[in-house]
């Protein structure tokens, strides 16, 4: 259907806007003589037309990706309170200084004499990370989160590989991220869960048990999912490491910790940082991100290569490392990311870091506070810069926490994490970071108690939920049912 | 902090209303001996100005003005000014991953037809919402096939990119996963396929080989495919400059299709962030890693988009997940999206072609070393002198010249590889010739 009483009309697909010598691009004339491609390449390597690619003219494609970029939601429009993904504001400064010329169009293989600014980026990037995780050297190589896991489990076991044995098991608390048994698996070893205790914290015994000569080491995420500090992670780092283990931790939550603890000093040997999460960078609907890794001085020989080697007149990319566990991704890594992160650590300095730490703490307490009269909080430890609530309250009502946060995006918010993490039954993960206005969080604590509201008085209407949206409720049943993954143009779909 | 939305009287407001004296005391169950009891060592914060001074004085530590013949992967095509103008609004760059479907239809249209895109550029029935890179999307593709023939090896060309084969190599020996390379044609260029046929076995799950190579040269895909398919292995194709699509046969042969899309508007940037592109048969789905964006109705029998086939990934599948990798590349994603609908189906055969030509005037002037068919790149001897001095001589005439070789493949010694790509003017190629081969 082409037309709809709606403010904003269907979109078509580029493919079905598509005219044949319909055109949004005008090449230069070449300044040499065309070659015959045939000639050149063999006829058998020369294609005939891409099938079915669109043809559309310039202005076209701005309004069709403009018109779609307001079906979104985004953290210029509001608070994005998902738990463990740090939606804060992303500084328009870093957009900016990351597209300058002499960086945007750095090639990672001109000559270093040519190169250094970007290599002094990476090497203060490096010096503020470690500084701010207190470990002793740092890769800015790993993609994304889970990448710089992958990369943290592989020093692990280069260590230990080195040391005569590289164990076989991993032990993660069962209140981790996915990624980390994902990551422990695709890094070789066996996944073996350990129970958290009552207060849902690592359960020293359970550990004390679970540690033998046979486990590499631990993943430990802190504060942990629940938005908890690990009290007893100093205890829990010197049991894992009396039987020779290594402790990794998922730096996901570092927003509740900048400037107020270092992993470093608490006993963590490894760890990933976010650059997406805790320093700013935009999400971009899902990436890129940019997850580099920080270690304790054993780890260092083992980081992947090149390092950039410091003391001399300029600085020197250095590929000459036996112990490397080789390289994770080509080049340097997502330098663009780098240069983002920098700018929002240069535009902090120190003690901005920690009252950003601050804030963001104060913020998640804040809401606990004020919707603790009607939410369940099934965990009542102080927590950082996050809060989990339960649903049970209302799922004795026949709403869960999934329909609470359909409800949430008619009062104009995109929903909190849900159902994260598996600990605790109908989690409502809420993350505000520190970039929020007190009005931006007075309104959505509104909304949660509204809706609270609703719920009793009429829970149909958020069972029902999204009303406002352009897109009613999403049927993502039939589309795993029936996988549609690409348009066909119309006349194949009968055929 | 300026980036810090809150008056002082409103923090004061906020933190009685938690029953606190201070702020401090939100950290004072914290153990002792965890926290740290004195400033970050970091300079002060500073304002937007200088953070812009900050960087405009790295840019300038970096080469810029100069005319460059580098590619090995990363390559330097003209950036439309639309690509900025999209990826900038703040709903695309400012948005998570679009688990909310009903507010976030635009991301998800948009992978939608990225996924299209690259299925239709490469000939395979489905694609991934992307991948962090060429070099990642590589090994991913190896364990791939290791779940799909439930063999364990792979054999790889050694033609493929040294940086993607040194990633693989991290991935594969703690996967328990033997990689064989195989060599290439001294005349040629191309990978030696009788030496493939000595070294795949019945545990080969794969055979893996980039086109046009690393040294610029197009493979024979069919030939490779057809000796990988005897033997009951998968043909994984690789592509780094994915322009070549534009001209080249279609990897339709392939069972998976890993490849690097920097070449689509994504700025070099000292190596990334880049977006590579995993696609494959229709059959191997369920063994694909990767977000996949599908097709639905909302409850209005709108047509609507969602993530789907989700229980491949790792945050319901965790350890028994077909990957770890959660975040991808999105809004890189996105440039490659607008790119390739602003040059559109005659668009890229045109700028293709562009490419090919200038390649191919270079290569009259500069000989290249090995006889197989190229695209934009071709290795080339620097007429018995030492690279370094070659490209020492061609840096005083602000052209940075091509990669030497040694680095990579010992035997190429005395060997760069070339690249011209639409951006390449005749004059600087004229300049280079007269350094690398003085008539």
């Amino acid at each position: 259907m082409k037309v709809r009483s709606h403010i904003t009309q269907n979109e078509d697909l580029l493919f079905e806007m598509s005219s044949p010598g319909k055109k949004g691009y005008q090449l230069p004339a070449l300044d040499v003589p065309e070659v015959d491609p045939r000639a050149a390449l063999g006829a058998a390597n020369v294609r005939k037309d891409i099938d079915g690619f669109p043809e559309v003219s310039e202005v076209e494609v701005i309004r069709h990706f403009t018109r779609l970029s307001t079906w979104n939601y985004a953290i210029d429009l509001g608070l994005y309170p998902l738990g463990s993904c740090t939606m804060k504001y992303n500084p328009r400064v870093n957009e900016l200084v990351a597209r300058l010329d002499g960086l945007a169009w750095a090639h990672p293989y001109q000559p270093e004499s040519l190169s250094q600014g970007a290599m002094k980026i990476i090497v203060q990037l490096e010096d503020a990370l470690a500084e701010i995780s207190g470990m002793d050297a740092v890769t800015i190589e790993p993609a994304a989160g889970a990448h710089g896991e992958l990369t943290g489990i592989l020093l692990i076991r280069a260590l230990l590989e080195k040391r005569g044995n590289p164990r076989k098991k991993i032990l993660i608390p069962d209140s981790a991220h996915g990624t980390n048994p994902a990551t422990a698996a695709i890094a070789g070893y066996e996944v073996e869960n350990i129970r958290s205790n009552a207060a849902g914290g690592i359960d020293l015994e359970v550990l004390a048990k679970a540690m033998s000569k046979d486990v590499a080491g631990l993943m430990v995420t802190n504060p942990n999912t629940l938005g908890v500090f690990e009290e007893s992670i100093v205890n829990a780092a010197a049991i894992v490491h009396a039987k020779g283990g290594l402790v990794y931790m998922d730096g996901a939550n570092m927003n509740a910790l900048v400037g107020i603890a270092r992993p470093g000093d608490f006993g963590v040997d490894v760890m990933h940082i976010n650059l997406h999460k805790t320093f700013s960078t935009p999400h971009g609907g899902g990436g890129p991100g940019g997850g580099p890794v920080a270690v304790k001085k054993i780890l260092e020989p083992f980081l992947p290569a090149p390092r950039i080697r410091r003391g001399g007149r300029n600085l020197k990319f250095d590929y000459k490392r036996s112990k490397s566990i080789g390289k994770v991704r080509a080049f340097y890594g997502n330098f663009g990311v780098m240069v983002r992160a920098l700018a929002y650590i240069l535009a902090h300095g120190g003690e901005g870091l920690r009252n950003a730490t601050v804030d963001a703490v104060l913020n998640a307490n804040y809401i606990r506070k004020k919707l603790e009269p009607y939410f369940d909080l099934p965990y009542k430890a102080p927590n950082m810069h996050e809060v989990v609530f339960s649903d049970d309250r209302q799922a004795k009502l026949g709403v869960r926490t999934g329909d609470i946060a359909k409800r949430l995006i008619d009062y104009g918010f995109h929903p909190y994490t849900v159902s994260f993490p598996l600990i605790v039954h109908g989690a409502l993960m809420i993350e505000p970071t520190e970039t929020e206005s007190l009005r931006e969080i007075d309104v959505f604590v509104e909304s949660m108690i509204s809706i609270a509201r609703e719920i009793e008085t009429d829970p149909q209407l958020v069972l029902s939920a999204p009303h406002s949206t352009r897109t009613s409720k999403v049927d993502e049943v039939t589309a795993a049912r029936k996988p549609i993954l690409r348009w066909r143009p119309p006349a194949a779909v009968q055929g | 902090m300026r980036y810090l939305p809150k008056s002082p009287s409103e923090r004061r407001q906020m933190i009685e209303a938690c029953g606190l004296d201070s702020a401090d005391q939100l950290f004072e169950h914290l153990p002792p001996e965890v926290r740290l009891n004195r400033p970050l060592n970091l300079a002060p914060g500073i304002s937007e100005y200088e953070i812009v001074e900050y960087f405009r004085g790295r840019a300038a530590e970096c080469a810029t003005g100069y005319a460059a013949f580098l590619g090995a992967g990363v390559y330097s095509h003209f950036r439309p000014v639309l690509v900025d103008t999209v990826v900038s609004r703040g709903e695309f760059l400012t948005s998570y991953t679009p688990y909310q479907a009903e507010i976030a239809q635009g991301t998800l249209t948009t992978i939608f037809e990225f996924q299209t895109m690259i299925c239709q550029l490469t000939g395979m029935d489905v694609a991934n919402a992307s991948m962090y890179d060429g070099s990642t999307a590589v090994p991913e593709a190896a364990m791939m096939a290791v779940r799909v023939t439930k063999r364990s090896g792979v054999a790889v060309s050694r033609a493929l990119h040294p940086e993607y084969r040194a990633v693989l190599n991290t991935y594969a020996k703690n996967q328990g996963m033997p990689v064989v390379e195989f060599g290439y044609d001294g005349d040629s260029g191309a990978a030696n396929l009788e030496e493939l046929e000595r070294s795949i076995t019945a545990d080969t799950a794969a055979v893996i080989v980039q086109s046009p190579n690393f040294f610029g040269v197009v493979e024979n895909v069919k030939a490779a495919a057809e000796i990988a398919h005897r033997h009951g292995a998968l043909l994984i194709f690789v592509f780094a400059e994915a322009v070549s699509l534009g001209l080249l046969e279609p990897p339709v042969d392939a069972d998976i299709v890993a490849g690097e899309l920097q070449s689509f508007a994504i700025p070099p940037s000292f190596g990334g962030p880049f977006a590579g592109i995993m696609a494959t048969k229709e059959r191997f789905i369920r063994q694909m890693p990767g977000r996949l964006v599908g097709e639905t109705k909302d409850s209005r029998g709108n047509r609507a988009f969602c993530l789907t086939l989700s229980t491949r990934e790792q945050h319901i599948r965790r350890e028994k997940a077909t990957s770890n990798i959660c975040t991808n590349q999105a809004l890189i994603a996105l440039m490659a999206t607008v790119y390739l609908s602003i040059y559109g189906k005659e668009g890229l055969r045109e700028l293709a072609l562009q490419n090919l030509s200038k390649a191919h005037y270079l290569a009259g002037k500069v000989k290249p070393r090995f006889s197989g068919p190229f695209f934009n790149e071709f290795v080339a001897e620097c007429g018995g002198r030492a690279p370094e001095a070659v490209n020492k001589a061609l840096l005083k005439k602000r052209i940075v010249g091509g990669l030497p070789l040694d680095r990579f493949y010992p035997e190429l010694a005395g060997s760069v590889l070339l690249c011209a790509t639409e951006m390449t003017k005749r004059e600087h190629m004229d300049a280079l010739a007269q350094e690398m081969a003085p008539q």
